[in-house]
C-alpha cells in the first residue's frame, strides 16, 4: 500500500489538486497500484499547491506544485516510490522554508489527516484537554495567563484575563463564542487550520469551556470558507461520537457542546459586538463597550469571545506548559505568530514562528521578493485597516509593540506585498470605500465619514486643491479615530495616513480614472 | 442549481427544524434562501409569525447581509475578490475583463482567504485560484 497526500484544502483545490487527486487514483488503478489517497490539509506552503507527498518509509517525498500536464512524467519517474523529477522537493519536512518554522499551534497542519481523531491524537492531540480536566479551573486559567497568549485576532488583549474575568462573573449560563469571520484580506490562517486541523480548534474551545464553566460554544464561520464550514461539521460530529464534545467530555462532568453560525457576507461582523448581534440571529451591528461582552456577551450572558488561533494555540499551551510557550517571542509578544504572506509575493503562505521576525526576513528570505519579479513598492500589514509600509521599514520587528511604534498594527497577522504597479492614493481611496460599503452605520463618524473621506482622497488625486483637501484628509482621519464606536471606523484612517505619510510622491500625481 | 418553487408550506417545512434555535432569524432567512434560491417577499411575514417576531426585524436582518438577496439569482454567479491582496495580483483588471465577458453575472466580493494565490474568482461555489478569463470560462463550460 503507498500512502499518497494530496491537500483537499480549499486553495490547493483552487489551482487544481482534486483533479490530480482523482488522475493520480485513475492512472494508479489501471496499473493495479495499492494506492490510498489522503486529502490532508495544506502545509502552508501554497506556492507548492498542489502538493503531492509520497510516504517512502518514515518520509514524505513532496512534488510541487504539479499540474495535470506533469502526471504522466512523475508516473514515468516512479514517483510513487520517490524517483526523481524536477518537481521533487526531497523530504518535505527537511524543506528550508518549512523546517526553519517554530510550528506550535500549526504543528499537525498538513500532516495528519484532518478529520482522523487518531491520526490527531497520535500527533500530541487531546493532552491539553486531559491535563486541564485534571487542573483546578483556577489553574488552568493562570497557565494561560502565565503563558502570555494574546488575542490574535488582531486587539492583542491577554486571552488569559478575558478567561478569568468570564469565571468571576456568576451566571448559570455561559457562552464561548469563536471568532473564524476573518474577513481581512491577506489572512487565511484561520480558514487553513479548521480545514486541515479542526479539533484543535474545538480542543480548545472545550479548553475554555472547563475553566470558565460553559456549556455551549458557538464558531461563526464566514459564509465565503464553505469547505472549512463542512470540515469543522463533521469535525464536530466526530468529535462529538468520540465523547470530546457532549453530556461528558472524556468521561469527565463536564457537558460542552459546539453549535457552528454561518455568516452572511459582512466584514464588520468579525468585530467581536457585532459578531455577537449576528448570532443572535440580528443586523450585524456593533454594541457600545461597556458592558464588555466578557460580563454580558452573547444573549447577555459572560462570553468567552476568541479567534481561530487563540483558541487554537490553547491545547498546546496546556499540553506543553506556558514555559514552553512564552520562552519564544519578544518583549509583551510571547509565543509564536502565524503569519500570513499574501498579495503579490512568490513563496506565500503560512509563516509560523516567535515574534520578532523581521518584516524583511518574512518578506525577502521567505516570501522570495514579488511573484511579478518587480521591486516590492508597498507592504499593508493586519489586513484592510492596517498600515502601509515601505521597503524603508523592512528591519521593524514583527510584534504587537513595535509594529504600534512604527504607525501600524499586528492585526491578524497577514502581510500583504505589492509591487512597484500599485498608487497609494488609490489604495487609500479603496480603505474608505471599503469602510463606505461595510459600515454597519452605527455610528456617524463611520458611517459619513468613509464616504466623505473616498471623496476628499478623490479630489486629491484630481488635483483639486491638494494641500487644504489633504488638511481636510487628516482632520476628518481624526474625527474618524477618536469618534468611531469600534475598530471598523476607528482604524480605517491607519491605511489612508500611513498612504500619505510613506507614500506622498503618489499623492501629487494624477491617476488614470477609477482603477 | 435548482430551487423549490415558493409555497408557504414549503417554507414552514424549512422554518420547523430550526423551532427552538436561539436567535432564529438569520439562519431562518439562510436556509430559506438555500431552499428557494432567494427570499421571496412573502417570506418576511412567515418567518415574522413564525418566531413571534416583527416583520421590521426580519426586513432589516434581510436588508443588512450582502449575501441575503430578494430577487432570483442569475444563471450563473462568478464573484470576483477586489480586496487587497487580490488587487496586488491584477484582480481590478481581470473584473474589468469578465464583467466584458460575463456582464451582471459578475459581482464584487471581499477575501475568500485565497490571497497568497490571487486573483481569487468564486465561480458558482468553486473556488480558482491565480485565475484567469481563461479558467473562468471552461468552469462554466
Amino acid at each position: 500500500m503507498i500512502n499518497v497526500y494530496i491537500p483537499g484544502d480549499s486553495a490547493a483545490v483552487s489551482v487544481g489538486a482534486d483533479a490530480i487527486a482523482e488522475e493520480i487514483m485513475q492512472r494508479a488503478q489501471l496499473a493495479s497500484l495499492d494506492l490510498k489517497i489522503i486529502r490532508n490539509g495544506t502545509r502552508g506552503a501554497l506556492w507548492l499547491e498542489p502538493l503531492v507527498e509520497i510516504e517512502v518509509g518514515a518520509d514524505r517525498i513532496g512534488y510541487g506544485p504539479v499540474q495535470l500536464a506533469d502526471i504522466p512524467s512523475l508516473f514515468d519517474a516512479d514517483f510513487l516510490h520517490g524517483g526523481e523529477h524536477t518537481l521533487g522537493i526531497g523530504v518535505v519536512d527537511q524543506l528550508a522554508w518549512l523546517a526553519d518554522q517554530d510550528r506550535i499551534t500549526y504543528k499537525r497542519v498538513g500532516i495528519i489527516d484532518p478529520l482522523s481523531i487518531s491520526d490527531y491524537e497520535s500527533h500530541g492531540g487531546l493532552a491539553g484537554i486531559r491535563r486541564a480536566l485534571s487542573m483546578e479551573q483556577d489553574d488552568i486559567i493562570a497557565e494561560v495567563t502565565e503563558s502570555g497568549l494574546r488575542g490574535r485576532g488582531g486587539a492583542g488583549f491577554p486571552a488569559g484575563i478575558k478567561w478569568k474575568t468570564v469565571y468571576d462573573t456568576a451566571s448559570d449560563t455561559k457562552y464561548i463564542c469563536c471568532n473564524a469571520d476573518e474577513g481581512d484580506s491577506g489572512t487565511f490562517a484561520d480558514r487553513i487550520l479548521m480545514e486541515a486541523d479542526p479539533f484543535t480548534l474545538i480542543e480548545g474551545m472545550a479548553i475554555a469551556a472547563v475553566a470558565v464553566n460553559a456549556t455551549l460554544g458557538f464558531i461563526y464561520i464566514r459564509s465565503e470558507y464553505p469547505t472549512a464550514i463542512k470540515q469543522m461539521e463533521s469535525a464536530i460530529g466526530i468529535a462529538r461520537d468520540y465523547g470530546l464534545l457532549g453530556q461528558s467530555i472524556l468521561g469527565s462532568h463536564k457537558i460542552f457542546d459546539i453549535k457552528i453560525r454561518i455568516g452572511a457576507g459582512s466584514y464588520v461582523c468579525g468585530e467581536e459586538t457585532a459578531m455577537l448581534e449576528s448570532i443572535e440571529g440580528k443586523r450585524g451591528v456593533v454594541r457600545s463597550k461597556p458592558p464588555l461582552p466578557a460580563i454580558t456577551g452573547l444573549f447577555g450572558k459572560p462570553t468567552v469571545i476568541n479567534n481561530v488561533l487563540t483558541l487554537a494555540s490553547v491545547p498546546a499551551i496546556l499540553a506543553d506548559g506556558a514555559g514552553s510557550y512564552k520562552a519564544r517571542g519578544v518583549g509583551r509578544s510571547l509565543g509564536t505568530q502565524i503569519f500570513q504572506l499574501a498579495g503579490n509575493i512568490k513563496k506565500g503562505g503560512i509563516v509560523e514562528t516567535g515574534f520578532g521576525i523581521t518584516l524583511d526576513q518574512l518578506i525577502n528570505d521567505y516570501g522570495g521578493g514579488t511573484l511579478t519579479g518587480n521591486p516590492v513598492k508597498a507592504v499593508q500589514i493586519g489586513g484592510p485597516l492596517g498600515a502601509y509600509f515601505s521597503p524603508k521599514d523592512f528591519e521593524v520587528s514583527m510584534d504587537y509593540e513595535s509594529l504600534i511604534a512604527a504607525g501600524g498594527m499586528l492585526g491578524h497577522g497577514g502581510v500583504v506585498v505589492f509591487d512597484s504597479a500599485v498608487n497609494l492614493a488609490v489604495q487609500a481611496r479603496f480603505a474608505m470605500e471599503f469602510c463606505a460599503i461595510e459600515s454597519c452605520g452605527k455610528c456617524t463618524p463611520c458611517r459619513l465619514g468613509s464616504t466623505r473621506g473616498a471623496e476628499t482622497i478623490q479630489k486629491i488625486i484630481d488635483g483639486d486643491n491638494p494641500d487644504f483637501n489633504k488638511r481636510l484628509l487628516l482632520d476628518l482621519c481624526e474625527v474618524m479615530t477618536d469618534g468611531s464606536l469600534c475598530a471598523m471606523g476607528g482604524l480605517t484612517p491607519m491605511p489612508v495616513k500611513s498612504a500619505l505619510a510613506n507614500f506622498p510622491e503618489d499623492f501629487d500625481q494624477r491617476v488614470e480614472a477609477a482603477k | 442549481m435548482t430551487f423549490t418553487t415558493w409555497s408557504k408550506e414549503a417554507a414552514l417545512a424549512v422554518l420547523e427544524p430550526i423551532r427552538d434555535e436561539p436567535g432564529p432569524v438569520l439562519v431562518a432567512l439562510q436556509n430559506i434562501q438555500a431552499e428557494f434560491g432567494f427570499v421571496p417577499p412573502d417570506a418576511v411575514s412567515v418567518i415574522a409569525e413564525f418566531f413571534n417576531v416583527s416583520r421590521a426585524d426580519v426586513h432589516g436582518v434581510l436588508t443588512f447581509y450582502h449575501d441575503l438577496r430578494n430577487s432570483p439569482p442569475l444563471a450563473n454567479q462568478i464573484q470576483i475578490c477586489v480586496a487587497e491582496a487580490c488587487q496586488a495580483v491584477g484582480s481590478r483588471d481581470l473584473e474589468e475583463t469578465i464583467k466584458a465577458i460575463h456582464g451582471d453575472q459578475v459581482s464584487d466580493a471581499f477575501c475568500f482567504g485565497n490571497c497568497a494565490l490571487g486573483p481569487a474568482v468564486m465561480v458558482n461555489g468553486k473556488l480558482i485560484g491565480r485565475a484567469t478569463a481563461e479558467k473562468i470560462s471552461q468552469v462554466l463550460a
